[in-house]
């Protein structure tokens, strides 16, 4: 914990600060000049969105579930332990 | 199948009625952060390219605003990170009607400095609160933070920005 009177040095600063910010710069013009939705139609158009379900699976994916399945054919004693679990 | 369930399952038009619904909102949060309006434009597309591409990761039982202005946040910190030289503070702001002299000019230069040799993370929260007076709740919110380490972080920022501006021959008050 800092002492109160390191505390209120420290809101001082920020105060002060502040204040010489607000002298020196104004506040952003947040007025939005144009529509977007052109832009963002040409946007959509050049790099369509990736479809919700992947399109590419990695190799490693591949092996994994060669390995899952290989297992299942190996010891298919375990599928109704999976069915359980599941 | 209200609007944001037809957004999630990837309809276009109710896409475009979020789009048109939010895009101000959007935009009027990434200049405040970024202050310059055509980085903002740009970025306020990128947000909804990536509001779009996350659509099946939306819940629309929740706040489509609060999801998009967190997407938007990150969109703008990406920003800073990647331009850290580009990106000019004060460049974009209404022509003030105050009296500009050759020493304001030379002040606001400096603080744009001292704004850039922030690390962006701090820059974004010091924009924020210190230039936007933005309250920290709402700062917490847009960047996933809590609002007690976005004090720190604005406390952390005040500490460089005075150290920065006090070796560039500016002092901004009596308390050290």
């Amino acid at each position: 914990m800092k002492p109160a009177n390191q505390q209120e040095c420290d809101n001082q600063a920020e105060r002060n600060l502040r204040e010489f910010l607000k002298q020196n710069l104004t506040r952003a013009n947040t007025e939005l000049p144009r529509d977007l939705w052109p832009q963002m139609l040409e946007k959509l158009s050049h790099q369509p969105a990736p479809a919700l379900w992947p399109t590419h699976v990695p190799w490693f994916d591949w092996a994994l579930a060669a390995l899952a399945g290989a297992a299942l054919l190996v010891f298919p004693g375990i599928i109704p332990a999976l069915f359980y679990h599941f | 199948m209200d609007l944001l369930e037809r957004f999630a399952s990837g309809d276009l038009e109710a896409f475009e009625t979020l789009f048109r619904q939010h895009q101000r909102d959007i935009y009027a949060w990434i200049v405040r952060i970024v202050r310059d309006s055509g980085i903002a434009e740009d970025l306020t597309v990128e947000t909804f390219w990536r509001i779009y591409r996350s659509r099946a990761r939306f819940h629309p039982a929740g706040s489509f605003p609060a999801w998009a202005r967190r997407i938007a946040t990150n969109a703008a910190l990406d920003h800073l990170r990647h331009n850290r030289r580009e990106t000019e503070l004060p460049g974009d702001l209404p022509a003030a009607p105050r009296p500009d002299s050759a020493v304001t000019r030379d002040t606001r230069h400096k603080i744009h400095q001292a704004f850039q040799q922030l690390p962006p993370r701090y820059r974004l929260v010091a924009t924020l609160a210190l230039i936007e007076d933005e309250p920290y709740n709402e700062i917490a919110a847009a960047t996933g933070l809590s609002a007690s380490l976005v004090k720190i972080r604005v406390f952390r920022a005040v500490r460089m920005l005075r150290k920065t501006l006090t070796a560039m021959g500016i002092t901004t008050g009596a308390a050290s």
